[in-house]
Formats: structure tokens, C-alpha cells, sequence
């Protein structure tokens, strides 16, 4: 098991004829994800190394029986993918994307919401993977294999890292659900799959300065997770009113600070590293009981 | 981006939003000229992105255009909050009769946009939701619908406007809503909305934040940016598309991805507790890429900054391998030396992820006497602090 992609995951690239599409729908076949279909308006008949190339996300999961979608699309074209995605009902949809309008994000994450059908990761975002079974996304696919432990992380750098500190042990999936203040999918979601999820044991959630995501986690933790769960924050030294790299990571007043969030983790139980390899030990800790 | 008050009102008088006359001031001569223009009472208002500027004696009611230029003297060049006043605004005076607020915000936690409204304006709202949470109408703006006429009725039912200013009021909400569709803002204030003795309702001051990430979309956007206020390191980091923030401190930091660069802030703080309080002086992320001629830019940007004692490059290398990201460093520390700005400062690198014992030996053999290869995040903070205390 693993949450949200697995080994039956046909993923469909958009924008997969663009240098980034490209690089990475190579990089996700090597890593064995079942890369079934392209998508680039215009372009229907192209492929990508023998990958097929289509008009529309409509017509790609009509051909290939695609069932998740990977945006590469630039900012400016981006939301009109996303909606050409919820609107064809594809079960997932991962915004890589960074550098999106947040109204336009606002705007299709309304639409997936009304439409019912579509859950969207991102954006900006590396997106998501089950080592051993499918990689979408960006996410190096060479650093760990699959396991027992379930990651959430808001930074797709810090999800590399923490993937290497515990690379002994695997994972079951890791989530980057990206560093915009709107995002499809947040830490409660991946939490509430992660505690479904019978091969995920124990979970490593990073969070990062700005609105109140980890604060709304901890509150859903204390009520619904009983999994262990180990928690990381960056940012406490980061300066009221400053963007810190992502659009969504900033210390606006006295809100979205990196102590409030630890703190809030700390009051229902979830054991908060200071670095990222003390979160790592923590975690070594729970695996070995 | 968070604008003046008197960007703010331009937006506003752009879209329809009705604003008191005035001008903007950098010259006490020019508030003078502009308070005989505008002709009665004017209000002289410094400019700073602050709260509080009433308190600290920054706006100023001046009844004769002589008035106005001794009061612009006495606020321009004040210092609020840490922000030197170098602008005031100089408007007509408005004899109010009530004052409420409005706004329109990007809403995070429900993912939409929220509308907050209250008859008890000319506070901070802050306090208001503080003390009187009754007082401050929170109601929900579907992305896709926006703010109708019937929404911005429903806003101004629930926020129990008089009777009589209703219709205005929500006419300003329609009118307001457009200025953050139309401008791509996260943000629009007006604080106070006012009721003025003769019946008018006009925003009397705003506060607008502009989403960065829509930028390409709004050319005109660009002349809003306070360039004479921006640090002139971030600004050059800018030139280079470099993601740079300048912090008070010693340790100069590189790394990759803004989770793991926020990390990295963090860890060498904690490391500065050992050696005299050092502090990490800036974020700059190089992005996943991290190619030669970035690593390159970043590191003129970081050992620029006179401040910086030591450096700490912290790379994990994930998408590029940590033997190109060792190329890399070596490539950019030969391209400063071309360029004839040799590395002066002590570099402490960790690289690690995939290829990493690979990478470490391309830097081991590069052999540079400032630069020092530490195997891990904690080991390296330690040390550059270290460096960076003199020790």
C-alpha cells in the first residue's frame, strides 16, 4: 500500500514537450512510474521517447486509461491545464508549477472542490512518490526505497533530505505539498491517508513559516491520528514581513511564526526536531521501538 | 509586495473607489503648493508601510498651506517604527461623521478569499477582533463568483451598516473587489471607510499587497517598487533573479530549496549560541538546479555583504547530483578569481545526497586553503560559526 499513487498509477505529463516536461517524464520512467500519455495543445501525434503526445487530458485518459496528471505547464498557461484536468476528472492532479498567481490557484482549487472529483497536489510543489512503485513528480527516485514511514513536508529539499537521513528504513509515500499560501492538498489530508494506510507505521511531518497549516494539523493529529508522528518546522529565524523563498513561507505580525507552530505540535504529542537530523533520530527511535 | 498608502488610494481612485483629493509630497515646499491647490484644511500624513503612524505624530492637520510645509518639515525625515519618513501625503480634511472598516483578504486556511467588515473602524482590526469579535463581520468570497452585489449586500447586512450608507457601502465592496481582481492583490484595506457630515462615504486610508507571483501580468506594477528603501544587496540579487533576503548577521548562507535554506538559517543560529551569538546574515536560494554561473552570482552577492565573516554553502544534492554541484563550486570560485574578486572568506561546504563522497573529493582536491568539506548540515553550521566568531 502506499497513499494517493501506487504501482497501478498511469500518469499523464502535461507540457511533457517542454525542457522541464521532458527532463522529468525521463526521470519518472527510469524510476519505473508507468508514464502512459503527454499532453501539449497543438501537439497531438508527437511523442516523447515513444510516449505518447495528445491534444487534451480528456483525450490522453480516453486513450491510455491515464489516471493522474503531472503539471509542467508554466505559470502563465498553468491554470488553464489545471482546469483542463479537473474538468476531464482525473483523480490527481500534481501542480509542480512555481510562480502561479495565487488567484489563479484559488480559482482552480475552487473548481476541484465543486467538481468533486479531483484531488490537486500543489502547486509548487515536487510532487509525490511511492519508492518502488511509482514516482510523480520531481522527487529523486535514487535516495530510499519503500518502507514503513509516511512523509508530509511543505519543502521539497527538506523531503529530499529527511528521505536521506532515514534511507535505511523507506518509505511508504512522500508528499511535497508545496510552499504556496493555496495548495489542494495540505498536512491533514496526507495525515488522514497515512493513518488509513496499513504499510505507513509512523510519520514525518515538515512544515514552514506562514499562515497556520501546522497549528490546524496538530488539532486533527490529537482527534484522528494514533500512528507515531514526528514533527520538523523551519523558519525561526526568519524576519517578521520577509517571503523566505516560497511564496507562502512569511511571518506576517505575529502570526505563522515557526515557535507557534512547534508549539501547538508539542501540545498534542508530536516530538519536534530543533534540525533535521535530530527529527531523523527521533524517527530511528519509534521504528526501533 | 505591501504598498503606501498613496499607491493604495491611486488603485482605489483607479477602479472606482472614492478617495478624499491629494497629492503626494517629498518637499515641505510641495506639501505648501499642493495644500494650496487642494485649498482649505489638509491632513499631512507621513508615508511609511507601518502601523501607528497617528500615535508617533505622523499625520498632522494644517489649516493654512503655511501650516501644511511647517508640518511636512516636522514629519519628513521622522523615523516610525524603525522607517524613515521620506514622502507625505497631503489631503483635503474630511469632517467625519462615523467610521467604519472594509477589506477583502486571500483567506490561507479555508483556501478562498474572506471579506471582513465593521461599523467600529479607525482602530487596528486586530483589536477590534480582539474586543468586540462581534463587531467584525467575517464572510466568505467564493474565488469563482467574486463579489457580487448581493455578496457585498449580504457583507454590509451583516456587518449592520446604517441604513443609510448601505447602498454606498456596497457599492465601494464591488467597486473594491475589482481592485483586487483587476490588480491581483491578496489583500485590499480600507481603514476608515468614512461617513463624512455631509453625507459622503469615502475611503479615507488603504492598505494594498500585491501578489508577486502575478507580476508578469502587470507591467505598471513595477514603478510601484521602492527602490531608494530596498537593501541595495537584495536588489542586485534581484538583477540576478537571485531569491535573497538580508538578515543581521555574520555567517553568509548558499543552499538549495527554501525549506532547507530556512533550515540552514535555523541549525547555524543554533550553533551561533556557541560562538559569541554569531547569526546567519542572509537566505539565498540557488533553486534545485544549482549550475555554476548561479553558485557563482551567489557567492559575489554573499561575500559582498561586508557583514559576512564566513560562508556556509549547503547543498543537498537530489535532482543534480552532488559531483556537479562540487564542479559548480569550484567552477564559480574560479570564475570570481577571473573576474578578479578572489575569494577572501572562509567557505564552509556540505554537500550531500546523491554522489556525495564523489562530490567531496572534487572539492577535497580542488585544494583551496579557504575552503573547508564538512560531511554534515550540524557539523557545518558548527564550524562556519565558528569561523565566522574569529575562533
Amino acid at each position: 500500500m502506499a497513499i494517493w499513487l501506487d504501482s497501478n498509477s498511469r500518469i499523464v505529463v502535461q507540457g511533457m514537450t517542454g525542457s522541464e516536461g521532458t527532463k522529468h517524464t525521463r526521470r519518472m520512467v527510469a524510476s519505473g512510474a508507468q508514464v502512459v500519455a503527454g499532453v501539449t495543445p497543438g501537439k497531438a501525434g508527437a511523442d516523447v521517447d515513444g510516449i505518447p503526445v495528445f491534444n487534451s487530458v480528456h483525450d490522453a485518459m480516453r486513450e491510455t486509461g491515464a489516471n493522474v496528471s503531472v503539471v509542467f505547464v508554466p505559470p502563465k498557461f498553468a491554470k488553464a491545464a489545471v482546469e483542463e484536468a479537473i474538468d476531464a476528472a482525473i483523480a490527481l492532479c500534481v501542480v509542480i508549477t512555481e510562480g502561479i498567481p495565487v488567484m489563479d490557484s484559488a480559482e482552480f482549487f475552487q473548481l476541484s472542490v465543486n467538481s468533486g472529483k479531483t484531488r490537486l497536489i500543489g502547486p509548487n510543489c515536487p510532487g509525490l512518490i511511492s519508492p518502488g512503485q511509482s514516482n510523480a513528480g520531481i522527487i529523486p527516485a535514487d535516495i530510499t526505497g519503500r518502507g514503513p514511514i509516511g512523509l508530509v513536508s511543505k519543502s521539497g529539499t527538506l523531503t529530499y533530505q529527511m528521505m536521506y537521513e532515514l534511507r535505511d528504513l523507506g518509505f511508504s509515500s512522500c508528499v511535497g505539498i508545496g510552499g504556496d499560501p493555496i495548495i489542494g492538498t495540505t498536512h491533514i489530508d496526507a495525515l488522514a491517508a497515512f493513518e488509513a494506510d496499513p504499510e505507513t507505521k509512523a510519520i514525518v511531518m515538515i512544515g514552514e513559516i506562514g499562515g497556520d497549516a501546522e497549528e490546524r494539523a496538530a488539532a486533527f493529529i490529537k482527534d484522528n491520528v494514533t500512528k507515531p508522528v514526528v514533527g520538523y518546522v523551519a523558519g525561526f529565524t526568519a524576519p517578521e514581513g520577509k517571503t523566505m523563498g516560497h511564496a507562502g513561507a512569511i511571518v506576517s505580525g505575529s502570526s505563522g511564526t515557526a515557535a507557534a507552530k512547534q508549539e501547538a505540535l508539542e501540545a498534542v504529542g508530536v516530538r519536534v526536531g530543533k534540525t533535521p537530523s535530530e527529527t531523523a533520530r527521533l524517527m530511528r527511535a519509534i521504528i526501533a521501538g | 509586495m505591501d504598498l503606501y498608502e498613496f499607491q493604495a488610494r491611486q488603485l482605489f481612485a483607479d477602479h472606482g473607489v472614492p478617495v478624499t483629493d491629494g497629492e503626494v509630497c517629498s518637499t515641505p515646499e510641495q506639501a505648501r503648493v499642493a495644500a494650496e491647490r487642494i485649498g482649505g484644511m489638509v491632513v499631512v500624513k507621513a508615508q511609511v508601510k507601518t502601523g501607528g503612524r497617528g500615535k508617533a505624530g505622523g499625520v498632522k492637520l494644517a489649516n493654512t498651506p503655511d501650516e501644511a510645509e511647517a508640518r511636512a518639515r516636522d514629519i519628513l525625515g521622522m523615523d516610525i517604527k524603525g522607517h524613515t519618513v521620506h514622502r507625505v501625503l497631503v489631503v483635503a480634511a474630511t469632517d467625519i461623521a462615523d467610521e467604519y472598516y472594509v477589506s477583502f483578504l486571500l483567506d490561507r486556511a479555508n483556501r478562498t478569499y474572506l471579506s471582513m467588515a465593521s461599523v467600529a473602524g479607525g482602530m487596528e482590526i486586530e483589536e477590534v477582533a480582539v474586543t468586540q469579535p462581534e463587531k467584525l463581520a467575517k464572510i466568505r468570497v467564493d474565488a469563482l463568483e467574486g463579489c457580487t452585489p448581493a455578496k457585498a449586500a449580504e457583507i454590509v447586512a451583516t456587518a449592520q451598516f446604517p441604513a443609510e450608507v448601505a447602498d454606498a457601502v456596497a457599492a465601494i465592496l464591488v467597486d473594491l473587489w475589482q481592485v483586487l481582481v483587476k490588480e491581483d492583490a491578496t489583500l485590499v484595506e480600507v481603514n476608515p471607510l468614512v461617513k463624512s457630515v455631509d453625507g459622503r462615504v469615502i475611503a479615507l486610508d488603504g492598505k494594498v499587497t500585491l501578489d508577486d507571483n502575478a507580476s508578469y501580468r502587470h507591467p505598471s506594477h513595477e514603478e510601484l517598487v521602492d527602490r531608494a528603501a530596498a537593501d541595495p544587496l537584495e536588489l542586485r540579487a534581484q538583477e540576478l533573479n537571485l531569491n535573497y533576503v538580508k538578515l543581521e548577521g555574520e555567517v553568509g548562507i548558499i543552499g538549495n530549496g527554501a525549506g532547507l535554506v530556512m533550515s540552514t538559517l535555523d541549525v547555524v543560529a543554533y550553533a551561533g549560541e556557541e560562538f559569541d551569538g554569531v547569526r546567519p546574515a542572509n537566505f539565498l536560494d540557488i533553486g534545485g538546479g544549482a549550475s555554476a554561473t548561479v553558485m557563482s552570482n551567489g557567492l559575489d552577492i554573499v561575500l559582498g555583504d561586508p557583514d559576512v565573516k564566513a560562508v556556509f554553502v549547503n547543498v543537498f544534492g537530489g535532482i543534480t547530483t552532488c559531483d556537479s554541484v562540487a564542479n559548480g563550486i569550484v567552477q564559480a570560485i574560479n570564475l570570481l578569481a577571473d573576474r578578479g574578486e578572489p575569494v577572501t572568506k572562509p567557505i564552509v561546504c556540505r554537500i550531500d545526497g546523491n554522489n556525495a563522497v564523489e562530490g567531496r573529493r572534487i572539492l577535497k582536491d580542488f585544494g583551496h586553503a579557504l575552503i573547508e568539506v564538512v560531511d554534515t548540515m550540524d557539523d557545518a553550521a558548527r564550524r562556519a560559526a565558528q569561523l565566522a566568531a574569529g575562533k
